[in-house]
């Protein structure tokens, strides 16, 4: 029995000992250190050279670019650069601020600013979106504190592209890029270097990146005073347990929530839980040419009467969350030029079940769909469409798999979705879907041949109406079935005063402690 | 003994081969990995530039000998995107792995081998049932639902254990659990067999016969020939934990080495993943060929066969 006496104090002991060794965090206001967490790992620092949202999220901490959209209006406004003119329908000039320093000290000038655009719009030079930056010719110095950017083409929503990737490096940064084994330059693995608010001082590849606030920001610029000392990313591959540490104080900040989770962590009165919309929307794409094997969808009353049978409104409603909305248009209705004025299809599976009889499918037909996000909305969608008698074949794959299969024309149905990199412009969306590209499944000549004309002008007013006509031909014919734009859970510690915006580029450099 | 050593050290060197060759030809049928590398919302032109880039457009075949001629002068690669040496990456990764499959595996024998011989000697008692019901629990319970309920109890409601990263001890007991836990009931019921089977043994009734204690009988006679077996299923079992601890390491992010394959996978990281199976198979290989060379040596008509 003596020995039993002596457990209960041992196991106690144990427990202490183990709580005093896991009580450190180091999240939250005590340590003033922001911690965020996704389930991306993001082995390098460099937003040119790794396409994750963190990195572009991260990308605006770290690095300035010449201008920045406000996510509140959707307005162009001055960042690095205090003033822009077109001079000629492809040739923009800047004026820079010059107060402007990198995290290494050298203050920012010309010099920087063509380097930074000479190297992302050099092919050879493999950024990872290098499409997005295609339109750039060359750019050239004026003088110290004035640049000129040469376009290849007229392009209209430069300024919107330069505010979304544009972000601008120290001259040389990629010069003295570590070799590769086979002889050429590792440019990712330069050791980052910004004139952002924050300065990236750790990078544990595939773990974390740790952010200092920068003392030498430049004052009264677009993004203020960073008021939080420190901020952490860390990729915590599981979803419930990112939910366990936001839940514990380990972490401060999530999002990407399934809605049941978010609905239950709002009862948790340590956690804010919101619900913002986002600019990206779910599509359903059809093989309109048929090339799949599966010739159904290249009659038009086949692919209206698919449009007729899902039910958005529900889908919306019940699984995506409350700010979310349906829409019709091949774009999100935040972005410049993109209108719902276009024809809309009604949810009506007797319409639905008409149209497939008229088409000769009164029996409905089997093929296969394709998706690789939130399965249950693609489900959702396969509900519906088994209503009015279609047998639809689910093909859930990864990401990769998924493009692969769109790019050979393997997908009579794909549903995707695009959150147009960010960029506020429908040239964003339905010019990457209707150009002719590997992603465009309609192939149709007038449709590239309209965009092409809509992207020329520099009008915003002509442009509009151009791009009113693109997108109408597309609604009409029912190349694509618009479902709903996205809306994102988010869910932080309530010590953290925190916006979240609809391009899906959370603002830590404006977040604060309450 | 020594032929039948260098059979068999053939035959594992031709299945660390073939895990490679199979590996390499996987991970193309699931995807494009430009695709992967380009990333989501990237362009085809972005996605041709980098096919070009790291010489994915070469036949596979090349590709794989290219390789192949590496690994075997030593050289497994660089990573497309830790941008580092895939050896250096297996090398930091590796003892964070290690040290898991030795705590989950310290963990599995503390519990399994006292309960399996406890079991053995009172066979159908409540112990024995006991001993069943972990057994039977440990089998059919998943590992990461086990893992889930320990963070909800120990990291949420208590607050006792971190949850997640691997810079203390006290981040490994968590995962230590619910790793060791799915090896638990092999290893008890082939202890709880063994003991029973030699306790009833010729030479053990001569021991009880002599006069010695109870215990002497069972630890120094009985459990001594009845562990053989374990201790070579222990070894099979340390390298299947090495390679099957992704989905611990995933739910508790302990950057090891099955998080990195776990990562090296979603983002199309040939060379990584190619360095970490063959690791991996000739971690599990070479534990499989000791047994094997163990076993033989304690029991000659093996070598026979």
């Amino acid at each position: 029995m003596k020995r039993r006496n002596h457990l209960y104090p041992a196991v106690a002991g144990l427990i202490a000992a183990l709580s005093i060794a896991a009580a450190p965090v180091e999240a939250g206001k005590n340590t003033d250190t922001l911690v965020w967490a996704t389930d991306r790992d993001n082995p390098i620092a460099d937003p040119y050279y790794l396409n994750t949202r963190e990195l572009v999220v991260i990308g605006h901490e770290v690095w300035d670019t010449l201008v920045i959209i406000d996510p509140k209006t959707a307005d162009i406004k001055p960042l690095l650069a205090t003033k822009w003119a077109w001079v000629g329908p492809t040739v923009l000039e800047m004026e820079l601020r010059k107060d402007v320093k990198f995290h290494s000290g050298k203050v920012l000038d010309a010099d920087d600013v063509v380097y930074t655009l000479n190297h992302a719009s050099n092919k050879e030079n493999a950024i990872a979106n290098y499409a997005l930056l295609a339109w750039i010719k060359n750019a050239e110095k004026v003088d110290e504190g004035k640049v000129r950017i040469n376009l290849d083409r007229p392009f209209p929503p430069a300024l919107a592209y330069l505010a979304g990737l544009g972000f601008i490096m120290q001259k040389g940064h990629y010069d003295n890029a570590p070799l590769r084994p086979d002889g050429k330059k590792d440019f990712g693995a330069v050791k980052p270097n910004g004139t952002g608010p924050y300065k990236i001082t750790e990078v544990k590849p595939g773990e974390s990146i740790l952010m200092e606030r920068n003392p030498l920001y430049f004052k009264d610029g677009f993004k203020g005073d960073p008021k939080i000392s420190k901020i952490l990313f860390r990729t915590i591959k599981d979803g419930n347990t990112r939910t366990a540490e936001l839940m514990t104080g380990a972490i401060d900040w999530l999002w990407d929530v399934p809605k049941d989770q978010a609905e239950r962590m709002e009862a948790n009165p340590a956690i804010v839980v919101e619900n913002a919309k986002t600019l990206r929307v779910a599509y359903l794409q059809f093989d309109a040419t048929g090339q799949s094997g599966q010739k159904f969808f290249a009659d038009k009353r086949v692919r209206q009467a698919v449009a007729h049978a899902i039910d958005r409104e529900a889908i919306t409603k019940n699984l995506v969350g409350p700010a979310s909305q349906v829409i019709h248009a091949a774009c999100h209705p935040d972005q410049f030029a993109c209108s719902e004025d276009v024809q809309k299809y009604a949810y009506d599976p007797a319409k639905a079940k008409a149209l497939l009889k008229e088409a000769g499918f009164a029996d409905g037909f089997a093929f296969d769909i394709y998706a690789y996000r939130e399965r249950e909305f693609t489900e959702a969608v396969i509900g519906d469409l088994v209503k009015v008698g279609l047998r639809p074949r689910l093909n859930y794959v990864q990401y990769t798999a998924f493009t692969e299969n769109v790019h050979k024309g393997r997908t009579p149905i794909a549903h995707g979705t695009w959150g147009s990199n960010s960029v506020p412009d429908v040239s964003a969306i339905a010019a990457h879907f209707f150009s002719q590209g590997p992603d465009d499944l309609t192939k149709d000549p007038e449709v590239a041949r309209l965009i092409g004309e809509a992207d020329s002008l520099t009008d915003p007013d002509k442009r509009k109406a151009a791009w009113h006509t693109v997108l109408s031909r597309i609604a009409a014919e029912a190349y694509w079935v618009p479902l709903f734009t996205y809306a994102k859970y988010y869910a932080y510690s309530k010590d953290l005063d925190f916006t979240p915006t609809a391009d899906e580029i959370p603002q830590f450099f404006a977040a604060k402690w309450k | 003994m020594l032929a039948y050593a260098a059979k068999r050290l053939g035959v594992a060197l031709l299945v660390a081969l073939t895990v490679s060759l199979i590996t390499f030809s996987m991970i193309y049928m699931s995807g494009d990995p430009a695709i992967a590398i380009a990333g989501e919302g990237a362009r085809a032109e972005d996605v041709e530039a980098i096919r070009k880039f790291y010489g994915f457009d070469r036949p596979i075949a090349v590709q794989y000998l290219d390789w192949l001629a590496g690994a075997l002068k030593g050289d497994l690669g660089r990573s497309y995107t830790l941008r580092q040496p895939v050896a250096g990456v297996i090398l930091a990764r590796l003892p964070v792995t290690m040290i898991l499959g030795a705590s989950a595996m310290t963990f599995a024998l503390v519990l399994a081998i006292p309960l399996g011989v406890v079991a053995a000697v009172r066979p159908n008692s409540m112990v024995d049932r006991f001993a069943l019901a972990l057994a039977v629990v440990g089998q059919a319970m998943p590992s990461f639902w086990f893992a889930l309920t320990l963070i909800l109890w120990l990291g949420v409601h208590w607050r006792v254990l971190p949850i997640t990263g691997s810079g203390s001890w006290q981040n490994f007991v968590m995962p230590a659990v619910a790793l060791g836990y799915y090896v638990t009931p092999a290893v008890m019921r082939l202890t709880r067999a063994g003991v029973l089977e030699v306790l009833s043994s010729d030479y053990i009734r001569t021991a009880r016969a002599k006069g010695l204690r109870p215990m002497t009988v069972l630890f120094k006679h009985a459990l001594r020939n009845a562990i053989i077996p374990v201790v070579a299923l222990a070894a099979v079992q340390f390298g299947f934990m090495l390679g099957g601890s992704i989905v611990i390491e995933t739910i508790f992010q302990i950057n090891g080495l099955g998080y990195l394959a776990w990562e090296s996978i979603q983002r199309k990281d040939l060379p990584t993943m190619q360095a970490i199976v063959l690791v991996l198979s000739v971690i599990y290989v070479g534990l499989t060929l000791a047994a094997d060379l163990l076993n033989a040596f304690l029991d000659p008509r093996l070598r026979v066969a």
